[in-house]
C-alpha cells in the first residue's frame, strides 16, 4: 500500500511540476522537453494502473512522435529564442489573461469537486494488487479484441481522420501551392 | 492504498494547468503544448476510470484520443508554419483579420 | 332541364370571352344571339310544360347540385320554375334576345375585340339574371343578384376610357352594394326566423303566422330586403345611379335598366309575397316610397334635355308604380306592369338608340326635331311605345297601369292613388314632350323637316330605311339620315307589336276579359298548399270579430281557421274576394272600376294634350314659364340636388377619413412603421452583436472556456 501511494505521489508530482513549467516557461524549447518529462511520468502512472499498453503507446506515439514533431517545428521556426518581445502594433490583451487565470482556478475547483464525488464507490481502491482479470485488463490480445469488435466503427473513422489530417497538413504547410 | 479520487484530482489539476497555459501564453506553439497537456489529463482520467470498472475500454479510448491528438498536432503545426511565413511572428494577437 | 336556361348564355359568355378577339364580329354576335335564342326556346318549352300542369301545382324543379352543406344549413343550388318565374324568364330571354339582335347593328362600329367583349358581358348578364329569376332559395337568387350588379358595372362602364362612363359604373356598383347589404341582413334574419332559406319553405312557414300588427322581426327582415330592392330597382334613396347609368351603350340601358335588372327588386318582393304580406308596416313603406319615387322622378323627367335621361327617369317612375302595386298587395298587378313595361320601355330605349345612331351620337333633344319624316320606322314604333306608357286605352300599358291604380283605390289607399294618378299624368306629359321635341317641329340645327301640326296623322314621308352602311356619312348636315338598319328595325317592330298586344292577357273582368294573368300568377303568391283558404274581408270579420289587418297576396284575407274555407277560389275576375259578396256589391264594384278606368284614360289624354300645347304648338309659353320659374327649373334640372347632398354628407367624409386617417396614419404610419421598425431593429441589433467578433484567437478561446465553466458549474450545482 505504501509503495503504491509513494509511487503515485512521486510520478504525480513530477507530472504536475513538469506541466506547470511547460506552461510557465519562457523558452518553447524548454517547454517541449519538459512536456516529454511529463509524458514519461504519466506513462509510469499508467503502469501503476495496470495499463502497460497505454503506457507504451504514450511513450512511443506521444513522446516519440508528436513531441519530436514539435521539436522540429520549434527549431524550424527558430522559436527557441525569447518569444515575449511583442512585435510592434500587436495589442497586449491583459484582461483575457487575468480572467483566464481566475477561470482556470475555478475550473480546477469544479473538476476536483465533480470527480471526487464520482469516485465514491464502495471499493474505490484502485491499486490493490492483482484484480481478478488484471492480466486480461492490460493484455494486448484483450485490447485488440475490443478494438476490432466494439469499437470497430470508431477505428475505421479514425483511420480516415488520420488520412485527412495528413493531407491537410501537407497542403497547409506547402510553400505557394 | 490509492483511491480513485487521487488520480482524478491529479488529472483535474493537470487540466486546469493546461487551460491556464492556453490563455496566458503569447506563443502559439506553447499554446499547442498546453492543449497537449489538457489531452493528457483526459487520458489519465479515462485510464483511471477504466481500471476502476475493470474493463479495457479506458485504454481503447485513450488510444483513440492519442491518435486524434496526433492528427490535431500535425495540422496545427502546419498552420503555425503557414502563419509564420506570413507574419514572421508567433504571437496570436497579431492575427486579427477576422475582426468585424 | 331548367339549368340549360342560364347555362346557354353562360356558354356564350365563355366563348366570347376566350375566343372573342379572334372571331369576326358576325360570328361573335351570332354566338351571343344564338345563345339567347336557345335560352328562349328552352324557356318557352319549359313554360309550355308548366302550363300543361294543373293550376294548383305548377312547378318544375331542377336541383343542379348541392352547394352549401354545413351543419343545419343546407343550401342546394336549385332552380325552380313556377308561374311567376315563367313570366320573368320569358321576358328576360325574349326581350333579351331582341336586344342582342339590335346590338349587333348598334355596336357595329366597335373593334372586333370590343364587340366580342360587349357580347360576352351581355350574355353573362343574361345568365345571371336567369339564375336570379329561377333561383329556388335566397342564396341562389343572391348569386344572380350580385352577378347582375357586376355586369351592370361592366356594361355601364363599357367605354371605360371615358371618365364619366367609368364613374357611372362605379357609382352604380357602389350604390347597389349598399342595397345588397340590406338584402344580406334581411336574408340572415329570415334564416334566423325560419331556419330555412328556400322560398317555398319560407312561404309555407310564414303563411302559418298571423300578420304582424306591430313592427316586429318580420317587418324588419322584409324592410331590409326592401332596402336591397331599392338599390337594385333605383327607388328613393338609392335611385341615384340609374340616370348616370345612361353612359352605357343604349341597348344596355334597354336591357338592364329598363326591362330586366331593375325589375329584380320587384320580382324579389313578388317571390316573397307571403312573407311581405305578413308585414303590413313594410308594405306601407313600400307603397309610400314607390309612389314618392314615381312622383319625384316624374317631375325631374319633365325638364331633362337628354333623350336617355328622360327615359331613365321614366323607368324610375314606372318602377315606383310597380312598387306601389306590391305595397298595396296587388302582386300580380305589379308583375303584370313589369311585363308590359319591359316591352314598351325596351322599345323606347331602342328607339332612342336608333335616333342617336342616326344623328351620330347626338342625345340632346333641344337639337333634334322633325325626325319623323326621316326616320319613319323609328318614329312610329317610338310613338306606339309612348302611347303605351302613357296609358292610352287598348295598349298594354293601359291594362297594367290601370290595374295598379284600381287596386290602390279599392284597397283603400286613397292618398297613394292620388299621387299615383298625378305621376301618371306627368308620365304622359313628359313622354309626349319627348316625342314632340324629338320627332316633330323643325330641326334645331339645319334640317329637312317641315313644321308639322297635330299629334296623330298619316305621314307621307319617304322611307329612308337602309342597311347598316358606313357611318362616316352621318352628320346633321350631311343630308339624308338613315333609319334603323334591319337588325335594329326588327327588334323595334317586334317590341312595338308586343307593346300593343302584351296587355291582352290581363284584360279585367269588367270589360269582358278574364284577367288570365292574375289567375296564372296567383299560385305563386299563395303559401304552398293553402289554396282554397280565401275568404272575404267581411267574412273574416264576422267570424273572428277582429278587423282584417292584412291583405293576402291576392286580395283576400287568409283565414287562420282550420279546415277548408267556405268558398273555393273562383275564377271570377278581379280578385277582390267577391266569392261571398252579394251580386249588388259586385255590380257596384264593377261600376267603380269602370269609372276609374275612364278617369285614368282621361288622365292619359290630358297629359298628351298638355304636351301638345306646351311643346308642339306654343313653345313660347313654355319658355316664358321656364324663365319665370327659373329657380324651380334649376332644382328639377339638378335632380333636387340629391347627388350633391350625398356627395357632401357621405362621399367626402369617407374620402377624408380614408385619406388622412386610414392612409396616412394607419397604413403609412402604423403598418409601414411596424415593418420598417422590424427591419431597422434587426440592423441595430446586429450592429451591437457584431462586436463579439474581435478576430482575436484568445478572446474566442476565452469565451469557449467561460462557457465550459458555466455549464460545468450548472451541473455541479445540481
Amino acid at each position: 500500500m505504501g509503495t503504491d501511494l509513494l509511487l503515485f505521489s512521486l510520478f504525480g508530482g513530477v507530472a504536475v511540476a513538469a506541466s506547470l513549467l511547460v506552461v510557465l516557461g519562457r523558452n518553447p524549447m524548454h517547454s517541449v522537453l519538459l512536456l516529454i518529462v511529463s509524458f514519461a511520468a504519466l506513462a509510469a502512472l499508467y503502469i501503476t494502473l495496470d495499463s502497460p499498453f497505454a503506457a507504451v503507446i504514450q511513450i512511443i506515439i506521444y513522446a516519440g512522435a508528436i513531441m519530436v514533431l514539435f521539436l522540429f517545428v520549434v527549431m524550424l521556426l527558430n522559436a527557441h529564442k525569447e518569444d515575449e518581445d511583442v512585435p510592434a502594433g500587436a495589442p497586449t490583451m491583459k484582461k483575457p489573461l487575468y480572467m483566464g487565470a481566475v477561470l482556470a482556478v475555478v475550473l480546477a475547483a469544479e473538476l476536483v469537486w465533480a470527480l471526487s464525488v464520482a469516485g465514491n464507490e464502495p471499493d474505490g481502491m484502485l491499486t490493490r494488487g492483482a484484480s481478478p482479470d488484471s492480466a486480461a485488463l492490460g493484455s494486448v490480445r484483450g485490447l485488440g479484441q475490443l478494438l476490432f469488435t466494439d469499437y470497430a466503427f470508431a477505428f475505421e473513422v479514425t483511420s480516415i481522420l488520420i488520412i485527412v489530417a495528413m493531407v491537410g497538413a501537407v497542403v497547409l504547410a506547402k510553400r505557394e501551392l | 492504498m490509492v483511491r480513485l479520487e487521487y488520480y482524478l484530482i491529479l488529472s483535474a489539476i493537470l487540466f486546469a494547468t493546461g487551460t491556464v497555459g492556453v490563455f496566458l501564453r503569447r506563443n502559439v506553439i506553447t499554446m499547442l503544448l498546453s492543449i497537449e497537456v489538457m489531452l493528457n489529463a483526459v487520458n489519465l482520467t479515462f485510464i483511471a476510470f477504466g481500471r476502476s470498472i475493470g474493463s479495457a475500454d479506458g485504454q481503447v479510448i485513450m488510444f483513440f484520443v492519442v491518435t486524434v491528438a496526433a492528427a490535431e498536432a500535425a495540422v496545427g503545426l502546419a498552420l503555425v508554419i503557414a502563419l509564420f511565413r506570413h507574419r514572421e511572428t508567433l504571437n496570436p494577437d497579431v492575427f486579427t483579420s477576422l475582426k468585424w | 332541364m331548367l339549368r340549360l336556361i342560364p347555362l346557354l348564355p353562360f356558354v356564350g359568355f365563355l366563348i366570347n370571352l376566350s375566343l372573342g378577339r379572334r372571331l369576326s364580329k358576325a360570328v361573335a354576335g351570332a354566338v351571343a344571339c344564338l345563345a339567347m335564342f336557345g335560352a328562349f326556346l328552352v324557356s318557352a318549352w319549359s313554360v309550355w310544360t308548366l302550363v300543361q300542369m294543373a293550376p294548383d301545382s305548377r312547378g318544375i324543379v331542377d336541383q343542379v347540385a348541392p352547394w352549401i352543406e354545413s351543419g343545419a344549413l343546407s343550401i342546394p343550388f336549385t332552380l325552380r320554375l313556377d308561374p311567376l318565374g315563367a313570366v320573368m324568364v320569358l321576358v328576360v330571354t325574349g326581350i333579351g334576345f331582341l336586344i342582342h339582335l339590335y346590338s349587333t347593328a348598334y355596336m357595329h362600329e366597335e373593334r372586333a375585340s370590343e364587340y366580342a367583349r360587349y357580347f360576352s358581358y351581355l350574355n353573362l348578364f343574361a345568365s345571371f339574371m336567369l339564375v336570379l329569376v329561377l333561383g329556388a332559395n335566397f342564396p341562389v337568387m343572391f348569386v344572380g343578384w350580385e352577378g347582375v350588379g357586376l355586369c351592370s358595372y361592366l356594361l355601364i362602364g363599357f367605354w371605360f376610357s371615358k371618365k364619366s362612363a367609368s364613374d357611372a359604373g362605379k357609382k352604380a356598383f357602389i350604390v347597389n352594394r349598399v342595397g345588397d347589404f340590406g338584402f344580406l341582413l334581411g336574408m340572415f334574419m329570415v334564416w334566423v326566423q325560419f331556419g330555412t332559406l328556400d322560398f317555398q319553405a319560407v312561404a309555407h312557414q310564414a303563411g302559418q303566422l298571423p300578420p304582424e300588427a306591430v313592427f316586429g322581426t318580420l317587418s324588419i327582415a322584409t324592410l331590409l330586403l326592401f332596402v336591397g330592392a331599392t338599390g337594385k330597382s333605383a327607388q328613393i334613396p338609392l335611385h341615384v345611379w340609374l340616370p348616370d347609368a345612361m353612359e352605357g351603350p343604349t341597348p344596355v340601358s334597354a336591357l338592364i335598366h329598363a326591362a330586366t335588372m331593375v325589375t329584380a327588386g320587384v320580382y324579389m318582393i313578388g317571390r316573397n309575397a307571403v312573407l311581405f304580406s305578413h308585414a303590413p308596416e313594410t308594405m306601407a313603406v313600400i307603397a309610400g316610397i314607390g309612389v314618392a319615387t314615381a312622383l319625384m322622378a316624374g317631375t325631374i323627367g319633365l325638364v331633362q334635355n337628354d333623350i336617355k335621361r328622360v327615359l331613365a327617369y321614366s323607368t324610375v317612375s314606372q318602377l315606383g308604380l310597380m312598387f306601389v302595386a306590391m305595397g298595396v298587395g296587388a302582386f300580380a298587378a305589379g308583375i303584370f306592369h313589369l311585363y308590359t313595361h319591359a316591352f314598351f320601355k325596351a322599345l323606347l330605349f331602342l328607339g332612342s338608340g336608333a335616333v342617336i345612331h342616326a344623328l351620330a351620337g347626338e342625345q340632346d333633344i333641344r337639337k333634334m326635331g322633325g325626325l319623323r319624316r326621316e326616320l319613319p320606322i323609328t318614329y312610329w314604333t317610338f310613338l306606339i311605345g309612348s302611347l303605351a306608357i302613357a296609358g292610352v286605352p287598348l295598349l298594354s300599358g293601359f291594362f297594367s297601369k290601370d290595374e295598379i291604380l284600381w287596386k290602390a283605390f279599392s284597397g283603400g289607399h286613397t292618398t297613394v292613388w292620388v299621387v299615383a294618378v298625378i305621376a301618371s299624368l306627368l308620365t304622359a306629359t313628359y313622354m309626349f314632350r319627348l316625342v314632340f321635341l324629338t320627332f316633330h317641329g323643325k330641326r334645331a340645327s339645319a334640317g329637312s323637316g317641315e313644321h308639322a301640326a297635330g299629334a296623330s296623322h298619316a305621314v307621307a314621308g319617304h322611307d329612308q330605311a337602309s342597311g347598316g352602311g358606313p357611318h362616316d356619312a352621318h352628320g346633321a348636315n350631311a343630308g339624308r339620315l338613315h333609319d334603323a338598319p334591319p337588325a335594329m328595325a326588327i327588334a323595334l317592330i317586334v317590341l312595338a307589336v308586343g307593346s300593343v298586344a302584351a296587355g291582352y292577357i290581363g284584360v279585367p273582368v269588367v270589360i269582358g276579359g278574364s284577367n288570365r294573368i292574375e289567375h296564372f300568377l296567383a299560385p305563386s303568391f299563395e303559401p304552398p298548399g293553402s289554396e282554397g283558404r280565401l275568404v272575404s274581408a267581411e267574412t273574416y270579420r264576422a267570424q273572428t270579430g277582429a278587423p282584417a289587418t292584412a291583405v293576402s297576396p291576392t286580395g283576400a284575407v287568409v283565414s287562420p281557421a282550420e279546415g277548408r274555407a267556405e268558398a273555393p277560389p273562383t275564377t271570377a275576375g278581379a280578385s277582390h274576394a267577391e266569392a261571398i259578396t252579394s251580386p249588388e256589391a259586385v255590380a257596384e264594384e264593377h261600376a267603380s272600376e269602370l269609372k276609374l278606368m275612364a278617369f285614368s284614360s282621361g288622365i292619359a289624354f290630358a297629359g298628351i294634350g298638355l304636351a301638345m300645347f306646351f311643346f308642339l304648338r306654343r313653345r313660347d309659353v313654355t319658355d316664358r314659364i321656364a324663365a319665370r320659374l327659373a329657380g324651380l327649373n334649376r332644382v328639377l334640372l339638378n335632380k333636387y340636388f340629391i347627388d350633391e347632398a350625398y356627395d357632401a354628407v357621405i362621399v367626402q367624409p369617407i374620402y377624408r377619413v380614408s385619406e388622412r386617417g386610414l392612409w396616412t396614419i394607419v397604413d403609412a404610419g402604423l403598418i409601414d412603421g411596424a415593418v420598417n421598425t422590424a427591419g431597422e431593429s434587426v440592423g441595430g441589433w446586429s450592429a451591437v452583436l457584431r462586436r463579439l467578433q474581435t478576430g482575436s484567437i484568445r478572446a474566442y478561446a476565452l469565451s469557449i472556456f467561460v462557457g465550459v465553466v458555466v455549464i460545468l458549474g450548472y451541473y455541479v450545482w445540481r
